[in-house]
């Protein structure tokens, strides 16, 4: 499988990350060559081999660990808006986006 | 069992028949979010309940909250559902400024729960059942408010993270009146389980409802997506208008195009969400923070045993066991919190009683002081206390609803009422002898009428006596007394 410059922009604008259009080429060979590595992958022999959900084997040891039902954070309102480029009262601000 | 004559849309052309499926989604009762500990209350300030994972800061990593688990496998079993033990989450990629982590948590290749079904009920008596595809764990997003600056949106983050089960349903309805039975179906048995509220003005329940038409007979054509309708009178409406726009569509030669729309409820249409288009494609995968959700078959046969009764199976009790008509079963059974109530006034008393005093006189009440069920001007408790007023001869019926508008006005016990206002009945044979000798001695006239063969006089009497006796003679013993005496 290899990626044509279309794709390589569409893959950016889902992203929303802004490729100047000199910068497609490049973009467009290290994508085709992270594919080159997935396809040699691919030629390992897996048959009989349990798929992983990600990275670890972790059904085996009884899958994901999980939390009491207990409200134990919250109340930083402060902490949360720090980074806001924009706030007004305790609200995120952001360009007006209607529907 | 199903529904003999389909409805359809008559077009220019000819009929039209309507494939409806609905995604529901439903907010998680639970205390805490579905992946961090803060709080799901309604209504806090702006953003005091979020955590740096809801807020999607770097280097946090979201561990599941087991009650989330325990309400979906609760709804999966209510819904007569396949539970799938080995279940895993995806991350759902598209930008929004609601969405801080740019993905939402949800599961795509492995949901939670599989294949269930449900049974609704037509207003023709019939029942239908509707497929369920599947039911998915996945974070609710944040809120926008649009309406409080002429520039700016602004966020608040306190839904964000929440857990909502998106269930899924097979495009089995095929009229509006079905997608609204399937909705409060679904809103029924979910308030029964307790794992969602089903409060609709607040958004914990909130429907996607997809729509195509085809002519009959036909395999199907392509649907929209009517996105975020949020009562069942509104679903309905949606599926109708969604069906006539696309139907003025195919005839006039056009093609209906796959898209995402929104409905107007003030102009009753739906109006196409083309930003929604581009972002499409969510370029799902495997979330690398979290590894599989595996549950335990006994932990998942354990929560199966806590099940509460429901709506369909109370239902059916109510007609078996205490001989109701089918119509009081279901008004009965509609909610829980109406069931729980007539199930302590009817408790060790007659349930068709119960049934009449619950529906009418109750429900009368409730509409009259604008009071729920859950907060009644009358206890469900006092209410058995009235009936057995009645049974022990204490009161007459009229003089229990007199006691019954007392106990509305004052909530107090009608023992209390009773001793207050002297309202206790009389059954002192004395007393009720004196009255009946008084009132014929006063209408000597009626009373040679009645000996000459005028019967229905015999009315008049017992409301003479009753009226001298203040509505209080116990009328068995009044009507004794009087045919004594007239004999």
């Amino acid at each position: 499988m290899s990626l044509d410059t279309a794709m390589v922009r569409r893959i950016a604008s889902l992203a929303r990350i802004r490729l100047e259009e000199e910068e497609v080429g490049r973009m467009q060979a290290e994508l085709n060559g992270i594919l080159g590595w997935i396809e040699q992958l691919q030629a390992v022999p897996t048959e009989g081999v349990e798929p992983m959900a990600g990275g670890s084997p972790l059904p085996a040891a009884g899958g994901m660990r999980m939390r009491a039902d207990e409200v134990t954070e919250g109340g930083i309102a402060e902490k949360v808006l720090a980074n806001a480029p924009d706030r007004i009262g305790d609200y995120f601000a952001v360009p007006k986006v209607v529907e | 069992m199903s529904t003999t004559t389909t409805y359809t849309i008559e077009g220019r052309t000819g009929p039209w028949e309507l494939v409806i499926g609905l995604e529901v989604h439903a907010q998680v009762i639970s205390r805490a979010k579905l992946f961090s500990g803060a709080a799901t209350a309604f209504g806090a300030g702006p953003n005091t309940q979020v955590s740096f994972i809801d807020a999607g800061f770097p280097g946090m990593l979201p561990v599941i909250n087991r009650e989330c688990v325990a309400q979906a496998v609760r709804t999966g079993l209510g819904l007569k559902a396949q539970i799938n033990l080995w279940s895993r989450f995806d991350r759902k990629n598209y930008f929004y400024a609601d969405l801080p982590q740019g993905y939402q948590i949800s599961q795509y290749a492995h949901p939670i729960v599989g294949r269930g079904a449900v049974e609704i009920e037509l207003a023709d008596g019939t029942t239908k059942i509707i497929g369920i595809t599947r039911l998915h764990l996945e974070q609710d997003a944040g809120k926008s408010l649009h309406d409080q600056h002429p520039a700016k949106s602004f966020i608040d983050l306190n839904r964000s993270g929440v857990a909502l089960m998106e269930i899924v349903s097979e495009p089995d309805m095929r009229s509006p009146e079905e997608a609204g039975a399937y909705l409060a179906k679904l809103r029924q048995i979910m308030r029964y389980l307790g794992t969602c509220d089903g409060n609709m003005d607040e958004g914990s329940l909130r429907a996607d409802v997809n729509v195509s038409v085809r002519r009959p007979g036909e395999g199907y054509r392509t649907r929209c997506e009517v996105k975020n309708v949020n009562s069942i009178r509104f679903v309905m409406q949606a599926v109708e208008a969604e069906a006539r726009r696309q139907i003025e569509v195919w005839e006039e030669g056009g093609e209906v195009e796959q898209e995402t729309r929104l409905f107007d409820t003030v102009r009753g249409a739906t109006r196409s969400m083309r930003s929604k288009e581009e972002a499409h494609d969510y370029r799902y995968f495997p979330d690398p923070d979290l590894p599989p959700l595996v549950l335990d078959a006994a932990w998942v046969e354990e929560l199966r045993a806590g099940l509460p009764e429901l709506p369909d199976a109370r239902r059916a009790r109510y007609i078996r066991d205490f001989g109701l008509s089918p119509y009081d079963a279901q008004v009965l059974t509609a909610e829980k919190e109406t069931a729980l109530y007539y199930e302590t006034v009817a408790k060790g008393r007659d349930p068709k009683l119960a049934a009449n005093w619950v529906m009418g006189d109750l429900f009368a009440a409730l509409n009259r002081t604008k009071r729920t069920i859950e907060d009644p001007p009358v206890r469900a408790e006092h209410l058995g206390a009235l009936l057995d007023l009645m049974r022990d001869g204490t009161l007459s019926g009229k003089l229990a609803k007199e006691v019954f508008e007392a106990m509305v006005e004052s909530g107090k016990s009608p023992g209390a009422i009773v001793e207050e206002r002297g309202l206790r009945q009389v059954t002192d044979t004395g007393a009720i002898e004196r009255a009946v000798e008084a009132v014929l001695a006063a209408n000597a006239d009626k009373v040679a009428e009645y000996r000459a063969g005028k019967e229905k006089l015999f009315g008049f009497f017992v409301g003479q006596v009753m009226k001298a006796m203040q509505g209080k003679g116990n009328p068995a013993l009044v009507n004794e007394a009087l045919k004594r005496r007239l004999a």
